[in-house]
C-alpha cells in the first residue's frame, strides 16, 4: 500500500469552471417549484366559493394521479377545482413561463435590458390577428364560418394571433436585413416602426369595431378568463419544444452577451444563430400570447429580477424564468380574479410599471456615470 | 527571407470592399499578400482607414475577400467550420464590454466554448485550460471578482486570458492598447511576448504607436492606400522617409543609445 504515486492535490483548489454552483442551483430551482406550487394551490383553492388546501390537493391526487381518496367534499368543489379553475391556472402558468422565458431571451439576444418578448413586433401582430378574428365576422357575416372555428380546437382569434405574431417577426426580420446582417439597432427600429403601423390598423379596425370594442379592449389588455383545454394542448407542447431548443442553445446566448463580433471569434455564426434564437422566443411568445392576449411586463420584470439572484448564466437564468414567471402570472391571475375579474394584464401592469421606471432610473444611472 | 516551415496564415493576392447602402463600395485593400510563419510576431501598422483591422477579420473568416484568399493552416478561412477555426484562432479585441453579473472565471470559461464537449458543464480538460490562461494572464487571484469591480488594467488582463482559454495557435491583436496607458500598454505586450514563447504562439497585433511597434515585433508590415508599403525587420521598414510617406507627418530619427532609433514626432514651429 505504499505505491509512491505522488497523488495530485485534486479538490484542495475550488473549481473555476462550471458556471452556477450546485448549491445555487439547486436553491434557485428549488424555490421556483415550491412556489410554483404553492401558487397553483392557492389559485386553485381560492376564490369566490372557498376549497380548503387539503381538499385542493385530494381532488387533484384524485383526478391526475387516480389515488382513491374518500370523498370528504362536495362535488361542485371539485367542479370548481378541476373543471373551472385548472385549466385557467396552467393557462396562467405556461402563459406567465412563457413570457419571461422569451424575455429573458430577447434581452441577451438585443442586448438591451429593456427589451421584451414583444419588442420586435410579436405583440402587435397578435393583436392584429386577434382583432381581425374578433371583430371581422361582425363586419363580414359568414367569415367565422367561412374561415372554419375548429383548428385543433382553437378558435379563429387565436389561430389568427399565433400566425400574426409570428408572420410579423418573419417580417421585421426580412426588412432589418441589410447586406446577409441583421444589426440589433436596425432590428429594433424596424419591429418599433413596424409595430407603430399594425397597431394603427388595430386602432382603425377598434373604431369599427362597435360591440365588439369589449372584448378587443379584454384581449388586448390580456385575459385568461376563457382558458380551455384545448388551447392548452395547442400551447403546451410549442412551450416545451422552444423551452428545449433554447435551453440547448445557453452556451451561444452568453456568448452574445459578448458582442456579434467576439461571439464570432469564438465561434458562434452569429447571423444563423441570432434568427434561431429570435424565431424560438417568437413561436413560445406567439403560442402563449394567442390564448391569452399582450400580458404586459412579465417578460421584462422576471428575468430582470432572477439575474440579480441567480446572476446571468442562460443555463440557470431560463429555466428559473420559466418557474418564476409562471408563479408570478399565477398570482397575478388571482388578484385579478379577486377584485372582480379584470383583465390580468392591468395586474401585472401595476406590479410591472413601476418596476420598470425603477429600471429605467438605474440604467439612466448607468448611462451617466 | 526563406520561409522554413508553411505558413500558418497566408493572405494572398486579397481585395476587399465594403458595400455602401448606397449601393457604392469603398475599395479598403487591393491585391495584398502577406504570410505569417509558425511562431512569428508580427506588428501591423498603418493610418487609420488603411484596412488593418479589415485584414484581421479576413483572417478570422468575419468577411469574405472579393478577390485574393485568404487561408489558415493550408485551407481557405471560408471553408473552415466556425468553432474549427476558434479553436485555433483568437481574436484579443479593441475594445469588449464584459457582460455584467459574470465572475471572471465564467468570462474566462467563455473562452472554452469552441472546445465545448458537455452540453451543460465543463470537463476536466476546461478547468485546465481555465486555470492556465488566468495564470499565464496574471489574472488568477481575479477569478472571483465580478467583471464590474475591475480596473482598466485588470479588464485587460481578463481579456487576454479568455483569448488565452481558446488555447489558439495564432492570436490576433486589433489595437489593443487603445485604451490603456502606457504602464499598462507596456505590461500587455511584455505578457504577450513572453506568452508567445510559453504557448508558442503566432502573433499578428495592429498597433497604432510606431514606436511600441518597432519595440515589439521583430517583423513590422505596414499598410497604406490598399496595399502593403512595407513588410520587413522593424529597424529597416520604419524609416522617417516611410513614415512621412504614410502617414503624411513629418518624423526624425533619434539615437536610441542601445543600437535602435526612435522616430520623434516633429510638430514644427509653424
Amino acid at each position: 500500500m505504499r505505491a509512491a504515486v505522488s497523488q495530485p492535490l485534486a479538490g484542495a483548489e475550488p473549481r473555476l469552471v462550471g458556471g452556477p454552483s450546485l448549491t445555487r442551483t439547486t436553491l434557485v430551482l428549488g424555490a421556483g417549484v415550491v412556489v410554483l406550487a404553492a401558487a397553483v394551490v392557492a389559485a386553485l383553492a381560492i376564490g369566490s366559493v372557498g376549497v380548503a388546501p387539503g381538499d385542493t390537493l385530494a381532488i387533484l391526487a384524485r383526478r391526475l394521479l387516480g389515488l382513491p381518496l374518500a370523498e370528504t367534499w362536495q362535488a361542485t368543489a371539485e367542479t370548481i377545482v378541476f373543471e373551472l379553475r385548472l385549466p385557467r391556472v396552467l393557462t396562467a402558468a405556461l402563459v406567465g413561463g412563457g413570457l419571461a422565458m422569451s424575455g429573458a431571451v430577447f434581452q441577451a439576444l438585443l442586448r438591451n435590458p429593456l427589451a421584451d418578448p414583444y419588442i420586435i413586433g410579436t405583440a402587435a401582430g397578435a393583436s392584429l390577428g386577434a382583432v381581425l378574428g374578433i371583430v371581422g365576422p361582425t363586419l363580414v357575416p359568414g367569415l367565422a364560418i367561412g374561415l372554419g372555428s375548429a383548428w385543433l380546437g382553437l378558435g379563429l382569434i387565436q389561430v389568427l394571433a399565433f400566425v400574426g405574431g409570428l408572420a410579423t417577426v418573419l417580417l421585421v426580420y426580412a426588412v432589418a436585413r441589410t447586406g446577409g446582417r441583421t444589426p440589433v439597432v436596425t432590428l429594433l427600429l424596424t419591429g418599433y416602426a413596424v409595430s407603430a403601423v399594425l397597431a394603427a390598423v388595430v386602432a382603425l379596425l377598434m373604431f369599427q369595431s362597435g360591440r365588439a370594442l369589449a372584448a378587443v379592449y379584454s384581449w388586448l389588455m390580456g385575459s385568461l378568463a376563457d382558458a380551455s383545454w384545448a388551447e392548452l394542448g395547442f400551447a403546451l407542447p410549442l412551450l416545451v419544444l422552444a423551452f428545449a431548443l433554447l435551453l440547448a442553445r445557453w452556451r451561444r446566448l452568453n456568448l452574445l452577451l459578448l458582442g456579434d463580433a467576439q461571439a464570432a471569434t469564438l465561434g458562434v455564426d452569429v447571423e444563423r444563430e441570432k434568427l434561431r434564437l429570435t424565431m424560438l422566443a417568437t413561436l413560445a411568445t406567439s403560442a402563449v400570447v394567442a390564448i391569452s392576449g399582450t400580458i404586459g411586463f412579465v417578460g421584462l420584470v422576471v428575468p430582470h429580477l432572477l439575474r440579480l439572484v441567480a446572476g446571468p448564466d442562460h443555463r440557470l437564468l431560463l429555466p428559473a424564468s420559466l418557474l418564476f414567471g409562471a408563479a408570478l402570472l399565477v398570482l397575478a391571475d388571482l388578484g385579478a380574479r379577486l377584485v372582480g375579474g379584470v383583465p390580468v394584464g392591468i395586474v401585472t401592469a401595476l406590479i410591472g410599471a413601476p418596476f420598470f421606471l425603477y429600471l429605467l432610473r438605474r440604467a439612466r444611472v448607468a448611462v451617466a456615470t | 527571407m526563406t520561409v522554413a516551415a508553411r505558413a500558418l496564415a497566408s493572405v494572398a493576392g486579397v481585395s476587399f470592399a465594403y458595400r455602401l447602402p448606397d449601393g457604392g463600395r469603398r475599395e479598403v485593400l487591393r491585391d495584398v499578400s502577406l504570410e505569417l510563419g509558425p511562431g512569428e510576431l508580427v506588428g501591423l501598422l498603418g493610418p487609420n482607414g488603411s484596412g488593418k483591422t479589415t485584414l484581421l477579420r479576413l483572417l478570422t473568416g468575419q468577411l469574405e475577400p472579393d478577390a485574393g484568399s485568404v487561408a489558415f493552416d493550408g485551407r481557405p478561412v471560408a471553408e473552415w467550420r466556425r468553432d474549427a477555426l476558434a479553436r485555433r484562432v483568437a481574436v484579443l479585441p479593441q475594445q469588449l464590454d464584459l457582460p455584467a453579473g459574470f465572475r471572471v472565471a465564467e468570462l474566462v470559461e467563455m473562452g472554452r466554448a469552441p472546445h465545448a464537449r458537455s452540453l451543460f458543464g465543463s470537463t476536466a480538460e476546461d478547468e485546465r485550460a481555465v486555470r492556465q490562461a488566468l495564470v499565464d494572464a496574471d489574472a488568477l487571484e481575479l477569478a472571483d471578482r465580478h467583471a464590474d469591480e475591475l480596473s482598466g488594467g485588470e479588464r485587460q488582463r481578463v481579456i487576454v486570458a479568455m483569448a488565452l482559454a481558446q488555447e489558439p495557435e495564432l492570436l490576433l491583436l486589433d489595437e489593443p492598447t487603445l485604451h490603456l496607458d502606457l504602464a499598462h500598454q507596456v505590461a500587455l505586450l511584455r505578457t504577450i511576448r513572453r506568452l508567445r514563447g510559453q504557448r508558442s504562439l503566432t502573433v499578428l497585433a495592429v498597433l497604432h504607436d510606431i514606436n511600441l511597434a518597432a519595440a515589439f515585433a521583430p517583423r513590422v508590415v505596414v499598410l497604406a492606400g490598399g496595399g502593403v508599403a512595407a513588410d520587413g525587420p522593424a529597424a529597416e521598414v520604419l524609416t522617417p522617409a516611410l513614415v512621412n510617406r504614410v502617414f503624411g507627418v513629418s518624423v526624425r530619427a533619434l539615437d536610441a543609445g542601445d543600437g535602435g532609433r526612435h522616430l520623434a514626432l516633429d510638430l514644427g514651429s509653424g
